[in-house]
């Protein structure tokens, strides 16, 4: 995009006032001019789907909480990123991640370097109010070098954009629907049995939890790596 | 009119479980049980998972002795990926091993068992507890209490924390030694010896007045298994060979490779508990019942390899010419380990490659089948996983210390209660000496069932029509 064609517009976030460019996000803005809204799905360098619903944000003459990943400003915007309301909306969709799988921090490879378990420290999240599901779900360890263990997938799809936007191979997809959505390989196959899978890894570095994570890593040495991702990114746009 | 004593719970001990006497027409002891009442699965929820995350489940089975569970959970992974692991590697965790042994048999002998030889077996039960030992004689307490920080101060020190460290990990550990925490460790270890010198002095002063207990606790012919050092048949409790000598001292077999125990131990189930009842397989069930644990260690060795532990255990075997049968020298058997414990972590930690970087062996599983066995503070800990061709556990089979025991302790609940008990009336001091033969395996119920919570005690009298005629039930 030519970025010398784009207005500027002024808005308000919080009281405060500040300028933004007309096509960039709330969450965007909010987090250049040092407001904190949590994310979960949203990845610097991803497209952006507003699954995860953390970063709702109030918006002056609008009835609905609007996601602000996928939302752009507007001239004369009123945002609020934190009230009463959003905080424990987000501690209940918090809750309810964990509740719906079967996340076990103290004997999962990510403990201390998961985003999940960072936000629930965010979101001010101690106690799990409505009841777990327990659901049986399988692990995947026919890769040779990853596993996936869809006990800690939350369906944030950072896998699945990584794969089709950043690698091209578009190995990863959803399946199923609500609650019963599962991320696929190729055609609901065995990961090791994957033909366009690459083995690059970029799902397991982005993967917020310890749903995908390399073999051998034993309990909390999963740390993962993403510095590369906005580096692909502004190549695979042509930036400078 | 027979009838049947109720202990529940069973108190001062980990885990839960209950102990029922029956009394036959004339108010003898007709029989007793030991029953374990909790049951946890963790030999089936693991099934499925990543063998990488053994050790630190496993460890989960317990949060007293977390770190002998890391111990036989990662051998059992090392023997999966088919590596030895670096030495430096292997001497870290028998100085957490070791640190763990002390710290445990403090809370064993200080904290559980303590009360009822500070205070007596006979005093009143509201009082005969840690506070009152810490009331009535505050150096002893203050000693347990510092033997154990010692203790858990290391394993954090070693492995980032002092409950489940997840430093422990297939092929080896996950961070190096460093040269200021050696010397952290070296600092805090004379004050160690002298406490766990200083307790031996004074268990060996009080011990006579304990003649009838030595006498009649648990106290009867058994064979012993432990491992013991395959280069000089010294203690060993992180790796070694299996030896079973029977209560003469004769060794009944040796060099028995611990990874083969299916060949030799085998497992019995009762109806009336979840504990199972391992035994010696040539000698059949029940007569092939074995001793594991402290006192079965001392009665195995050659030596302790120590100094100052080897002139406490020369004394120690120098109480009876073949093994030393009563189960009451558990607890003697415990605080010498706790010596040989301070003194070989200094040794290990003054090894010269302790703080070599090299401390992890990295491979893919080789083989579809791994044992782990080692020595717990409470005996033989064997874990055995059996994994798929992508590394995830098919199977697990844990042998825990406390379940090597089952057999000795319900014979010994027996001996204590035929003993002590007669009549109608039940005075509590013989229902806490029925409890305390208990303690003296320091038993942990939740390790050995694989079970949860804490232990509650249930001790009752039963009738021989059936009937409950007296019971006494504790909360934990």
């Amino acid at each position: 995009m030519n970025r010398g064609q784009v207005r500027i517009v002024t808005l308000k976030i919080d009281g405060k006032d500040v300028g933004a460019r007309e096509n960039e996000t709330i969450l965007e803005v909010a987090r250049e001019n040092g407001f904190d809204i949590p994310t979960l799905c949203h990845m610097e360098g991803l497209s952006d789907i507003g699954a995860c619903r953390l970063c709702l944000v109030e918006v002056k003459g609008s009835n609905k909480l609007l996601t602000a990943c996928v939302t752009t400003v507007q001239e004369g915007m009123e945002v609020t990123t934190h009230s009463p309301r959003l905080d424990s909306y987000r501690r209940m969709t918090v809750e309810m991640l964990f509740s719906e799988r079967n996340h076990v921090c103290a004997v999962c490879v990510s403990n201390g370097h998961c985003d999940l378990q960072n936000l629930a420290v965010d979101v001010g999240l101690t106690h799990i109010t409505v009841p777990y599901l327990y659901p049986k779900v399988s692990i995947d360890a026919s890769h040779e070098r990853f596993v996936l263990d869809h006990n800690r997938c939350v369906l944030c799809t950072r896998c699945v954009r990584v794969c089709d936007e950043i690698e091209g191979a578009h190995t990863w997809d959803l399946m199923g629907r609500g609650v019963k959505t599962r991320v696929i390989t190729d055609l609901a196959e065995a990961w090791g049995d994957s033909e366009s899978c690459t083995s690059c890894g970029k799902c397991v570095q982005v993967c917020p939890t310890g749903a995908l994570f390399e073999k051998g890593k034993s309990v909390a040495e999963m740390t993962k790596r993403r510095t590369f991702l906005p580096y692909l990114t502004s190549m695979r746009n042509g930036d400078e | 009119m027979s009838r049947t004593i109720l202990i529940d719970p069973v108190t001062r001990i980990e885990g839960h479980a209950k102990i029922t006497i029956h009394l036959d027409d004339n108010g003898g002891v007709e029989d007793a049980f030991f029953h374990v009442t909790q049951f946890r699965g963790f030999e089936k929820l693991c099934e499925g998972r990543p063998f990488y995350e053994m050790p630190s489940l496993m460890a989960r089975i317990c949060g007293i002795c977390p770190v002998s569970h890391l111990m036989a959970s990662a051998k059992a992974c090392d023997a999966l990926l088919a590596v030895q692991i670096p030495e430096p590697a292997a001497n870290l965790r028998r100085i957490m091993n070791l640190a763990q042994v002390v710290q445990s048999h403090a809370l064993s002998f200080f904290h559980l068992a303590s009360p009822d030889l500070l205070l007596g077996m006979d005093s009143d039960p509201t009082q005969r507890h840690i506070f009152g030992v810490a009331q009535n004689h505050p150096n002893l307490a203050r000693d347990g209490i510092r033997l154990r920080q010692f203790g858990q101060q290391i394993i954090e020190w070693l492995g980032g924390k002092r409950i489940h460290p997840a430093w422990v990990v297939p092929g080896g550990v996950s961070e190096p030694l460093s040269a200021e925490r050696r010397d952290q460790i070296l600092a805090t270890i004379p004050e160690a010896r002298q406490i766990a010198i200083r307790t031996l002095d004074w268990f060996k002063t009080v011990m006579d007045d304990y003649r009838e207990e030595i006498r009649t606790f648990a106290n009867f012919p058994s064979l012993f298994m432990g491992l013991v050092n395959s280069e000089d048949n010294s203690l060993a409790l992180y790796d070694g060979h299996i030896r079973i000598v029977d209560a003469t001292g004769h060794i009944v077999a040796d060099r028995l490779d611990p990874t083969d125990y299916p060949a030799y131990v085998e497992e019995a189930v009762e109806p009336w508990t979840y504990l199972k009842f391992p035994y010696y397989k040539p000698q059949g069930y029940p007569g092939g019942f074995y001793r594991v644990g402290p006192l079965a260690r001392l009665n195995i060795i050659e030596k302790c390899g120590t100094p100052l532990a080897d002139q406490e255990w020369a004394e120690f075997r120098s109480l009876e010419r073949g093994a030393v049968l009563s189960s009451f020298h558990y607890h003697y058997a415990r605080l010498i380990e706790i010596l040989y414990g301070v003194e070989r972590m200094e040794e290990l930690l003054n090894t010269p490659d302790i703080l070599s970087t090299h401390v992890r062996a990295y491979a893919q599983p080789n083989r579809s089948e791994g044992v782990g066995v080692s020595e717990a503070p409470r005996g033989t800990l064997m874990h055995h996983y059996r994994i798929d061709e992508n590394g995830l556990i098919q199977t697990a089979n844990l042998i825990i210390a406390t379940g090597h025991n089952n057999m000795a302790m319900n014979r010994g609940v027996k001996q204590v209660a035929r003993h002590f008990i007669h009549g109608e009336k039940i005075e509590e001091g013989m229902l806490n000496r029925v409890e305390a033969v208990i303690r003296t395996f320091d038993p942990c119920l939740s390790c050995s069932t694989h079970a949860m919570g804490k232990m509650p005690m249930d001790v009752q009298l039963i009738g021989p029509d059936g009937r409950v005629l007296d019971s006494v039930k504790r909360d934990a």
